[in-house]
C-alpha cells in the first residue's frame, strides 16, 4: 500500500476561525479501496477537515491532492465530478422532492448531464437506464420501498440513508461518511455498516468515515486516525490507536485512564 | 469649508429620518427575523394620516401627532405582530419577506380606500414640537429651524432609549434571544410574544415619527418621498448588518448628507445630477450586499426546533383522487375552448382589453413563476427585465425598422442579458440578499434608465406606431390580434416553463432550494443553474412586458417601475407561485376583479374609492396568507374544494382512496 499512489492526500493542512484553531497541520493519505475512520471527540476538527477536503472551506495552510490533482482552487461541484462522494453530519435532504429524485440528481450529476436545450425539447426524461441504476442503489442500500417517498415523510435514520444513497448514486472514488450513525438506532446502524462494507468490497471505493460508534468503526475501518482539538494524535490499526497512552487519555479520558 | 458645510447640514435632518426607519428595520430584524420592507409604507401611512387630520379636519398638531403617531404607530405594530407575523414565526425567510412586501404594496393602496383621493400639501403640516419657519440660530451660514432642531433631538433621544432598552435590559435580552428560536426562549419561561409585540410596537411608533418628521422636512408629500425614505434605511440597515444601531444611524446620516452635498456640489441641470444623486442608496445596498459576508448569511433558518414543523401540503392538482382528475382535466379544456370561442366572437371591450392585459401580465408572472417557484428566490425586479424587453423592442423598431415582434427577441436577449449580470452580481446571495439586490437594482433602472427621455420618451412614454408591426389589424377595437399573438406566446411561455420544470434543470434547482451544498457536492454548478434561471426568467418577462405594451399601445416607464415588480410578486403569491396556472390565475384574476370592482363600486355609492387600490390592496392582503399557504391562498382552497367534493360524490363508493384523503392523513402524520 505504501508504495501506491494515495487518492486522496491531506498535507499539512491547517484551518482556524478567528482565535480558534480548528485544524492544525493535519497530514495523512488515504488510498483506493481503503476504509479510513476519523475519530474524535467533538470539536476535534472531523467535519472542518471534510469541509476542506470538498470546498466549502479553504484551508488557510497546506494542500489537499485528490488522484493527482491539486484541489485547493477548484469549487465543490468540480471535486464531486473528480469522484469525492459526501454524506452530511447535519441531514442536508432536498425537501418536497422523492427518493428516487434524489437519486435522479446525483445520476444526471454523474453523467454530466443538464443542457437547457435537452430539457426545452423534452428530451430529459428518465432513461431506462438510469431508473435501473437508480434503483440498484436503492437496493444496495435497502430503501427501494421508499422511491417515491417523499423525504418530507421520513425519519432522521431513513434520511441518512438517502444521503447514503444519493452519494452513491454518483459512482464516487472516494466517499466521505460524515457520522453517518448519527441517530440511528443499532439495526440501522449495522444496516449503514453492512453497506459500506458492500460498497468498499464490490465497488472499490474507499470510504474516509467520521463517526463517534466506536464499535463501527471497528467493525468496517482498515486503519484510524485519531483527532483532538484540531491535531492527529495517532494512526494506525483501530487496536493500535485504540492502545496509543495519549488516545486513551485525551479522547477516552476518564475511561481510558480508568 | 463653510460651503461644504452650508452643502452638508441641510442633510442631516433627512439623514435623521432615514437613521429612525434603519433603527427600525434592525430592531425588528433582530427581535423578530422579520425584515420589513414596510416600514416605509407605515410611515407614509401616518404622515398620510398626520396630514389629514390637520388639513382636512383642521385639528392642531399636537392632538394630530397624539393620534398619527403615539396611538397610530404602536397599534398598527401590535396590529402586524397580533394577526401576521406572530403566526409565521418559524416560516422561511421568503414567507416573511412576502407577508412585509404585501403590507408594503397593500398599504399605501388602502389609503384612498378609506381617504378618498387628497391632494395634501405636507408644506401645512404644523409641527408637534417646534415652529418650522422661526429660525432658531444660524450655523456656517445654515439657518437652524424648528425642522432641524425636532427632527435632530428626536433622533438623538429615540437611538439612545433604544440602545440602552437593547444592551442593558433584560427585555433587550430576551429580544435578541427571542430571533433565534422564540419556541426556545419560551421553554426558558420567557413570554416570547409579549417581547416580540413590544418590538413591533415601539419600532411602529418610530416609522409613524419618521413619517410625520420627513413630511414636514420635505415639505412635499408624494409617496415616492417614502420609496426613497424606505431604500436609503434599507442601505443603512445593510451596513449595519441589521445588527448595529449606532452603524445604522450612522450611515443613515451620512447617507442623507452626502446626497445634499453631491446636490450642492452638481450643477442641477447636469445629467449626473439626474442620475447619480438619485441612485446613491441603491449603490449604497448594492456594494453592502457584494462586500460584507454576513449579508450573505442573513437569513439561513437558525430554529434548534425548526425540525418539528409538518411538511407543505402537496399542491391541490397532485393530491386529486385520479376519478376527479379525469372529471376537471376535460372540464378546463371546455373552459379554455369556450374562453377562446367567446373572445373571438361576442365578447367587447372592455372585457376583452381586461383578458388581453390579464393574459399578457400572466406571461410575466410565468418568470416569477421560475425563480420563485422553483429556485426559491425571491427577485423584486421582474417589472423592470419586462420594461427593458418593451423598451428595447420599441426603440429597435422606432430606429432601426424592425417589426416589432423581431424587436422583441432582441428586447427578450437584452432583459436575458441584463438578468445573467443580476445574476452574477449575486451569485453568494440568498433569500434576503437577493431580494435586496433585486430591489435595489429596480429602483436604479427607475432612477436612471427608465427615467431618460431619449430612451423612454419620459412621462409621455413611446406611443406604439402601426408602422412598427407592418399591419393595423392589432389597433382594432376588436382586440382579436393582440389576443391571438399574447395566447399564443403564453402558450409557448407554458410549455416552456412546463419543460424546465419537468427536466434536469427543473430537478436541480428543486434539489438547489433543499440544500445548495448538497446539490453542488453531487457535481451539480449552482451558479451555473442560477444563471440559467435567471435569464430564462428575463426573457420571458421581457416577451411579456412588450405584448402588455402592445395592449396599451405605448410603452410608459410608469408601467415597469419597482412598484410594478412588487405588485407583480403580490399577484402570483396570492394565487399561487409554484403552478403554472397560479400564474395565469393571477394575471387574468387581477384585471378581472379591478373590472367588475370598476363597474359595482358606483352603483353601491363607493365612486370615489379607486378600484384599482382597491384591487391591489385586495390581492396584497391576500399574500398575507403566503406564510400560512405557501403554496397560494387559491391553491389552497383548490385542495379544499377538492376534498369536499370527493366526499360528497366518492365517499362510500368503490372504496378508492383518493389522493386528499392520502394528503390529509400525512398532514396529520
Amino acid at each position: 500500500m505504501a508504495d501506491a499512489q494515495p487518492l486522496l492526500s491531506l498535507l499539512g493542512v491547517c484551518k482556524s476561525f478567528g482565535g480558534i484553531q480548528a485544524v492544525s497541520s493535519i497530514s495523512f493519505d488515504v488510498f483506493s479501496g481503503e476504509c479510513v475512520g476519523l475519530v474524535g471527540p467533538n470539536g476535534a476538527g472531523k467535519t472542518t477537515l471534510f469541509n476542506c477536503v470538498c470546498g466549502q472551506l479553504r484551508p488557510d495552510i497546506g494542500d489537499v491532492r485528490f488522484d493527482g490533482t491539486d484541489l485547493l482552487d477548484l469549487p465543490t461541484f468540480k471535486r464531486a465530478r473528480l469522484g469525492i462522494g459526501r454524506t452530511y453530519q447535519k441531514v442536508e435532504v432536498f425537501t418536497d422532492m422523492s427518493v428516487r429524485d434524489h437519486l435522479l440528481v446525483a445520476e444526471r450529476a454523474r453523467r454530466g448531464e443538464g443542457r437547457l436545450w435537452r430539457d426545452l425539447l423534452n428530451l430529459s426524461k428518465p432513461t431506462t437506464d438510469e431508473m435501473n441504476r437508480v434503483h440498484a442503489t436503492l437496493e444496495l442500500v435497502g430503501i427501494a420501498r421508499l422511491a417515491d417517498t417523499s423525504v418530507n415523510a421520513l425519519g432522521l435514520g431513513n434520511c441518512r440513508l438517502v444521503e447514503l444513497a444519493r452519494a452513491l448514486a454518483t459512482e464516487p472514488k472516494i466517499l466521505l461518511a460524515d457520522e453517518p450513525s448519527s441517530g440511528l438506532d443499532l439495526h440501522e446502524t449495522a444496516e449503514v455498516a453492512a453497506v459500506l462494507r458492500t460498497v468498499q468490497r464490490e465497488r472499490g471505493t474507499a470510504i474516509l468515515l467520521v463517526e463517534h460508534d466506536l464499535s463501527m468503526v471497528a467493525e468496517v475501518v482498515d486503519r484510524a486516525i485519531v483527532m483532538d482539538l484540531g491535531a492527529m494524535l495517532a494512526e494506525g490499526t483501530f487496536d493500535e490507536v485504540m492502545a496509543d497512552q495519549n488516545v486513551r487519555d485525551a479522547y477516552l479520558g476518564q475511561m481510558g485512564a480508568a | 469649508m463653510v460651503q461644504f458645510l452650508g452643502f452638508a447640514l441641510p442633510g442631516v435632518p433627512y439623514g435623521c429620518t432615514y437613521a429612525l426607519v434603519a433603527v427600525c428595520l434592525c430592531l425588528t430584524y433582530q427581535a423578530t427575523g422579520v425584515f420589513n420592507f414596510a416600514f416605509g409604507a407605515q410611515a407614509f401611512a401616518s404622515a398620510f394620516v398626520f396630514t389629514y387630520l390637520t388639513q382636512v379636519h383642521g385639528w392642531s398638531g399636537f392632538p394630530a401627532f397624539l393620534v398619527s403617531v403615539v396611538v397610530m404607530g404602536p397599534v398598527v405594530g401590535w396590529a402586524f405582530d397580533r394577526f401576521i407575523f406572530r403566526h409565521i414565526p418559524n416560516s422561511n425567510s421568503v414567507a416573511k419577506m412576502v407577508c412585509s412586501l404585501a403590507l408594503l404594496v397593500g398599504i399605501p393602496n388602502l389609503l384612498p380606500v378609506f381617504f378618498g383621493n387628497q391632494n395634501l400639501d405636507a408644506t401645512a403640516t404644523i409641527f408637534p414640537f417646534f415652529n418650522p419657519n422661526t429660525v432658531y440660530f444660524t450655523l456656517w451660514d445654515t439657518p437652524i429651524n424648528g425642522i432641524y432642531l425636532a427632527t435632530i433631538s428626536v433622533t438623538v433621544v429615540v437611538l439612545v432609549l433604544l440602545t440602552i432598552l437593547l444592551r442593558y435590559t433584560s427585555l433587550g435580552l430576551q429580544m435578541r434571544a427571542a430571533v433565534e428560536s422564540r419556541r426556545l426562549v419560551q421553554l426558558d419561561g420567557v413570554n416570547a410574544n409579549r417581547v416580540v409585540s413590544l418590538a413591533w410596537i415601539v419600532s411602529s411608533f418610530m416609522a409613524a415619527l419618521a413619517g410625520v418628521l420627513l413630511a414636514s422636512v420635505y415639505g412635499a408629500f408624494t409617496s415616492n418621498d417614502y420609496v426613497i425614505l424606505t431604500v436609503t434605511a434599507i442601505a443603512a440597515a445593510a451596513w449595519a448588518l441589521l445588527r448595529s444601531l449606532p452603524i445604522a444611524a450612522g450611515v443613515a446620516v451620512l447617507i442623507g448628507v452626502t446626497t445634499t452635498v453631491l446636490e450642492g456640489y452638481i450643477s442641477p441641470n447636469s445629467i449626473w445630477n439626474a442620475a447619480v444623486v438619485p441612485s446613491i442608496p441603491f449603490v449604497a445596498i448594492v456594494v453592502a450586499l457584494l462586500v460584507l459576508p454576513g449579508m450573505r448569511t442573513l437569513d439561513s433558518n437558525r430554529d434548534p426546533l425548526a425540525t418539528v414543523d409538518p411538511p407543505p401540503p402537496p399542491i391541490a392538482a397532485a393530491s386529486r383522487a385520479p376519478t376527479m382528475d379525469r372529471i376537471i382535466r376535460p372540464l378546463w379544456w371546455v373552459v379554455f375552448a369556450g374562453f377562446c370561442v367567446s373572445m373571438l366572437t361576442w365578447m367587447q371591450a372592455p372585457w376583452t382589453t381586461v383578458f388581453n392585459n390579464g393574459i399578457t401580465i400572466s406571461i410575466v408572472l410565468l418568470s416569477i413563476t421560475l425563480i420563485t417557484g422553483m429556485a426559491g428566490q425571491l427577485s423584486l425586479c421582474q417589472g423592470t427585465f419586462a420594461g427593458i424587453g418593451a423598451f428595447t423592442a420599441a426603440q429597435v423598431a422606432n430606429h432601426l425598422g424592425l417589426n416589432l415582434f423581431v424587436g422583441a427577441l432582441v428586447g427578450a436577449v437584452l432583459a436575458a442579458a441584463v438578468a445573467i449580470v443580476f445574476a452574477l452580481l449575486s451569485l453568494r446571495l440568498r433569500g434576503l440578499g437577493l431580494a435586496l439586490m433585486t430591489l435595489a437594482a429596480a429602483l436604479f433602472f427607475d432612477a436612471t434608465f427608465f427615467n431618460e427621455t431619449y430612451l423612454t420618451g419620459g412621462q409621455q412614454g413611446l406611443p406604439i406606431q402601426p408602422k412598427w408591426l407592418g399591419t393595423g389589424v392589432f389597433f382594432n377595437s376588436s382586440g382579436h390580434a393582440v389576443f391571438l399573438v399574447s395566447l399564443g406566446t403564453l402558450i409557448v411561455a407554458v410549455i416552456v416553463v412546463m419543460m424546465v420544470r419537468k427536466g434536469t434543470v427543473g430537478r436541480n434547482l428543486a434539489a438547489m432550494r433543499g440544500s445548495e451544498i448538497a446539490t453542488a457536492g453531487l457535481g451539480v454548478n449552482p451558479t451555473w443553474q442560477r444563471i440559467v434561471v435567471f435569464a430564462l426568467s428575463g426573457a420571458i418577462a421581457g416577451i411579456g412586458g412588450l405584448l402588455y405594451s402592445l395592449q396599451s399601445q405605448d410603452v410608459n416607464a410608469g408601467n415597469f417601475n419597482a412598484q410594478f415588480s412588487l405588485v407583480l410578486v403580490v399577484l402570483v403569491v396570492t394565487t399561487s407561485v409554484t403552478t403554472l396556472e397560479g400564474a395565469m390565475q393571477a394575471g387574468i384574476g387581477f384585471f378581472f376583479l379591478q373590472q367588475v370592482l370598476t363597474e359595482f363600486l358606483p352603483k353601491i355609492g363607493l365612486g370615489g374609492v379607486g378600484a384599482s387600490s382597491l384591487t391591489v390592496a385586495l390581492f396584497a392582503f391576500g399574500a398575507l396568507t403566503y406564510a400560512a399557504h405557501p403554496e397560494g391562498v387559491l391553491e389552497f382552497q383548490k385542495r379544499r374544494w377538492n376534498e369536499r367534493f370527493e366526499r360528497l360524490f366518492f365517499s362510500g363508493g368503490s372504496g378508492e382512496l383518493t389522493g386528499s384523503t392520502l394528503s390529509t392523513r400525512h398532514a396529520n402524520g
